[in-house]
């Protein structure tokens, strides 16, 4: 069994500017830390370990250790019901509304661990956007779905919010379409549309992560296909976690592959050796399956 | 014919003469109010206060009742909205689907949805003694706002529960606390609030026994809330009380009148909403 695979987008700023690590003298290193910061392509850090999950005493999610590459695209694959959602929903804690929910071990965002009870809640979920199955616009015009976020983070200036308007729109490659009925009803947009709103909505609290569940699977072919370009895209500025309903999609744009089986993390690495060279016979009896 | 297609024929009819035994009630009052009301319906009536004699057949109007129904019904609306959407809230963004509070509630709710409107008038009477006030404008709308909020958060409820999860989830995904999502919340069941409002408005402005010992009955309009306020509904029942077959249909005439107000809240009631839900998703 071989697969033809490769990653035209492997190369990320993040990598671009690793020489930033090997021997500079302090000042420069700072001056370029500052030049970093202005391109927004600050490390973003995520690291799991030894996290285990209880709903109502079933053992949900197992010892799961994992760390999310900076800047990349993370798929998280494997059969449904194996707690990929459940995992996705850990990193920014919307679990916590779950009944009956345990967790044990910690999640490492930044600096911050996200089950410190130190930790605000809302600041963790600021930092990770998130993209859900069916596209969720909230119930106002489209031009208030993307406001609505940056007015409650404390952005009361007319101008100011028009510009992060415009600015995401366009991200997502909406504006064109939107911008003479940005005063419409969200819920007027095709259902693509939608989910590009989503995701701009997301994206003007300026998180640093972008969680998806199996964000394309209500889509048509073509509006999933953009959404997917905008993933690739927007990997240079955020670190994309998704999780994916179709090993295809995983292989067309994922740089790093979590597959997980029955709560339990079997393997974590890059695309390609996951994909075309697996460690476990497990991930290799599971990618066969789909592909035979 | 298969007996599928005679189901079908025989539940068809039993529906359809359901239909129309409920239309014939309604056009049955309807026209009986309309014979009898609207030839004793005139300016003088809508637009003045009785006259010494007036439940003798004298003249002057019920513009103390218009007026002072339309104070309880707005007072209790506005109080009984401020009331219940925060409980709405409260049990379904605050609290979890199987909480036993919610339901011991909502159960609660129920109840006090049955209990008829004398008992509110009884039970609010003592709190007015208690607190030593008269039968007044302020003690009928006290107890017409008891009287609705059970309605308000029974229907507001009905479809509170139907906030999609998917919907909170996105605006907590966003940094907001439980609190900010009110936003959300109110516009996903604006058109809840609108249809309880109106449920309450006509409850309420309908009410003659909640309002008897409460807000007494006068002839004259309050200008304060410590002064007694008439109600359409006891100015209906004190006219019919009268021997004399043309105050009677002043009864009538005061009817129709309320039924009009009804009429014009509830299109207005429709117009706001409409305004406010054409973002629902
Ligand atoms: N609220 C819940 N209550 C009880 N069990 C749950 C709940 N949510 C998820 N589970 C269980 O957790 C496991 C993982 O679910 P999920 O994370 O949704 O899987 P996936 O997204 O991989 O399909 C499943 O076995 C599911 O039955
Ligand atoms: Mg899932």
């Amino acid at each position: 069994m071989k697969f033809l695979y490769r990653n035209p987008t492997r190369a990320s700023w993040a990598e671009d500017y690793s020489f930033l690590n090997n021997d500079l003298d302090k000042s420069a290193k700072e001056k370029l830390e500052k030049d970093k910061e202005g391109l927004r392509i600050k490390k973003s850090y995520l690291k799991v370990s030894d996290l285990n999950i209880y709903i109502h005493k079933a053992h949900i999610l197992k010892n799961v250790n994992i760390e999310i590459p900076d800047k990349k695209i993370t798929c998280i694959i494997g059969p449904s019901g194996c707690g990929k959602s459940t995992l996705l929903k850990t990193f920014n804690r919307l679990i916590d509304d779950t009944e009956g929910i345990k967790y044990e071990g910690s999640i490492l965002v930044d600096d911050t661990d996200i089950f410190d009870k130190k930790t605000e809640i809302t600041d963790i979920r600021k930092k990770m956007g998130l993209l859900s199955q069916r596209p969720c616009p909230l119930p106002m015009s489209i031009y208030d779905n993307i406001a609505f976020g940056c007015k409650m983070h404390g952005e009361r200036n007319r101008k100011k919010l028009n510009e992060i308007v415009e600015e995401q729109l366009k991200a997502v490659g909406l504006w064109e379409e939107v911008k003479n009925r940005l005063h419409a009803p969200a819920s007027k947009l095709s259902i693509g549309q939608q989910q590009r709103l989503c995701l701009a909505r997301g994206l003007a609290v300026e998180p640093e992560f972008i969680l998806a569940d199996e964000a394309t699977s209500a889509l048509d072919p073509i509006s999933s296909k953009h959404i997917e370009e905008l993933f690739v895209k927007l990997k240079q500025d955020y670190t994309i976690i998704l999780v994916t309903h179709t090993l295809r999609q995983a292989l067309r744009i994922a740089d790093h592959v979590i597959f997980m089986y029955l709560g339990e993390v079997i393997e974590a690495g890059p695309a390609d050796e996951v994909f075309n060279n697996p460690k476990q016979e497990l991930t290799r009896k599971y990618l066969e399956g789909a592909f035979s | 014919m298969r007996l599928k297609f005679i189901e079908e024929k025989i539940a068809k009819g039993l529906m359809v003469v359901a239909s129309l035994a409920v239309f014939a009630f309604v056009v049955n009052i309807i026209y009986t109010i309309f014979r009898r009301g609207f030839p004793a319906l005139n300016w003088e009536m809508i637009s003045q206060i009785p006259a010494g004699g007036y439940y003798n057949g004298g003249g002057g109007g019920i513009l103390n009742a218009i007026i002072g129904s339309l104070y309880i019904v707005l007072g209790s609306t506005f109080l009984g909205l401020l009331i219940s959407i925060p409980v709405v809230f409260y049990l379904n963004v605050y609290l979890k689907k199987d909480s036993k509070l919610a339901y011991v509630a909502r159960l609660a709710f129920d109840v006090l949805f049955g209990i008829p409107s004398i008992v509110y008038g009884a039970f609010a009477f003592t709190i007015m003694i208690y607190l030593g006030m008269h039968t007044s404008l302020g003690g009928g709308i006290l107890v017409i706002t008891l009287l609705v909020i059970p309605i308000f958060i029974r229907s507001m409820d009905e479809v509170a529960q139907q906030l999609p999860k998917d919907l909170l989830d996105s605006t907590y995904a966003l940094g907001a606390t439980k609190l900010e999502t009110i936003k959300v919340v109110l516009r996903q069941i604006a058109p809840g609030i609108a249809t309880a409002t109106l449920l309450s408005v006509g409850r309420a402005i309908g009410d003659a026994a909640g309002v008897m010992f409460t807000a007494g009955f006068t002839d004259s309009i309050p200008t304060s809330l410590g002064q007694p306020a008439a109600t359409l509904p006891l100015s209906v029942f004190f006219q019919l009380s009268s021997p004399n077959a043309d105050v009677q249909d002043r009864a009538y005439s005061a009817a129709l009148i309320l039924i009009f107000i009804v009429l014009v809240i509830s299109i207005l009631g429709r117009l706001i909403t409409n305004h406010f839900s054409k973002h629902k998703i």
